[in-house]
């Protein structure tokens, strides 16, 4: 297995160099390139502070301020056809400035248009919840709490969506290791039989190349299986299974290689 | 109707055959094992093919049931996620005894390719399983071979006994 190393900073750092690669920018365009775009930002720009706006792989995509979100999206819907939530979600960057990135992903069907609202919260802030104009950022903004602890305000029931209510911590930060903390690797003991039992059941073995031939208690030694707990000493006899004992079963014919035929026609 | 001619001069006179309790109880049970419907994720469907014409489970008895109250095994197949994990262990005590549990696939195995936060790295840690399939996901065969071991090990049981409960713990 790779050997585990912090992530907390994971992101403060540089972990390549110019040197080898420099991932590509996507190139950006003015919005004023774009007549359907312009006409839009400016009916935004005359209700709301927009702090910046590009156009991106062919979707407009405004940074505004994070409490114009609801304006700003019934705007959208009700004035200009965005009459769709397609996705919202926020982008961890708690290790570059302590902060949440959040987007809207807003789809017009009568324009033919995408447009994301983005904008900032700080750790801890919660954001204005959205549901009262699109239904389907009801699931979203419950996920958004379920995997990066960002609470919407207005939002009729914000509970986890994904993991059990009693879990602890959010999966989707950064610093929040692939295979669980402490807490995870212990839930499904400590909730059906107690932290007691943690001593008995033993930790997940996570290493998914471990082999070990001298362990009897799990199930790894296919074709030399000896019953659980056995005290495996050397080489065990190769351990034949059979699907039938050798004097046969009452009223259960055994399948004979010998007696069958082997059909080649696939058409048969 | 068809007309049945018993020969009662054959064997000794006597349309009768010998055996004992253990071998007539575990005949019975190893030819009948019902199965709990608990397809988790992709290994549910070749299980479910398993079950239909092409495979016949019927012709092993093993019919599958919707309630686990109706069900002597317990075919785990599929991702068991940490979510789940107390469903698991309340379906199972819901079984009546005697019952088996078959964790079939990688996943129920070991966690499988799921080495992450969400999924119990294996089915054994919450319930006792009597059968391991290996394969990602297992083809029907490998279920209906397994099937056959586990009747082979039902016979291997003293069933006049009052059978000891599995328990984990």
């Amino acid at each position: 297995m790779r050997a585990y190393t912090p992530k907390d900073d994971v992101q403060a750092k540089a972990y390549y160099t110019d040197r080898f690669y420099v991932s590509p920018q996507v190139p950006k365009q003015k919005p004023e390139s774009d007549e359907v775009f312009n006409a839009d930002l400016e009916a935004i720009k005359a209700k709301f502070e927009v702090t910046d706006a590009y156009i991106q792989v062919e979707q407009l995509v405004i940074y505004i301020n994070a409490n114009d979100i609801y304006g700003v999206l019934e705007l959208m819907r009700d004035e200009l056809e965005y009459t769709q939530l397609s996705e919202m979600s926020a982008i961890d960057w708690l290790a570059k400035g302590n902060k949440f990135e959040i987007f809207y992903q807003m789809l017009s069907m009568n324009k033919r248009k995408r447009i994301r609202v983005k904008y900032f919260i700080e750790n801890g802030q919660a954001v204005d919840s959205v549901e009262k104009l699109f239904r389907s950022a009801d699931w979203s903004e419950r996920e958004m709490f379920d995997m990066f602890g960002i609470e919407a305000n207005g939002h009729p029931f914000m509970k986890r969506i994904l993991m059990p209510y009693d879990w602890q911590g959010f999966p989707l930060l950064k610093t929040y290791p692939l295979q669980g903390d402490e807490f995870a690797a212990w839930y499904e003991v400590d909730k059906i039989y107690g932290k007691e039992a943690r001593d008995i059941i033993g930790p997940e073995l996570r290493d998914t190349a471990k082999v070990d031939r001298y362990d009897s208690e799990r199930f790894a030694r296919l074709g030399h299986e000896v019953p659980k707990g056995t005290k495996i000493t050397g080489n065990e006899p190769k351990n034949e299974q059979n699907y039938q004992e050798d004097d046969g079963v009452f009223m259960i014919k055994k399948f004979d290689k010998k007696d069958s035929v082997v059909i080649d026609d696939p058409q048969r | 109707m068809a007309q049945h001619k018993v020969n009662y001069t054959q064997d000794g006179g006597l349309p009768v055959a010998l055996t004992s309790i253990d071998k007539i109880v575990n005949w019975g049970r190893s030819n009948s094992i019902w199965a709990l419907t608990y397809g988790l994720a992709c290994c549910g469907i070749e299980m479910m093919a398993s079950g239909a014409s092409r495979y016949d489970f019927d012709r092993f008895g093993t019919i599958f049931r919707a309630s686990p109250r109706q069900a002597d095994v317990m075919i785990v197949a599929g991702t068991l996620t940490k979510k789940h994990a107390e469903f698991i262990k309340r379906l199972y005590d819901q079984m009546t005894e005697p019952k088996w549990v078959i964790s079939m696939g990688s996943c129920a195995n070991t966690g499988g390719m799921f080495n992450t936060y969400a999924t119990v790295q294996g089915v054994d840690r919450i319930i006792p399983v009597d059968l391991y399939l290996p394969g990602c996901a297992p083809r029907p065969e490998t279920l209906q071979y397994g099937v056959m071991l586990l009747q082979k090990k039902i016979r291997a049981n003293e069933a006049s006994r009052a059978q000891k409960a599995k328990r984990l713990m």
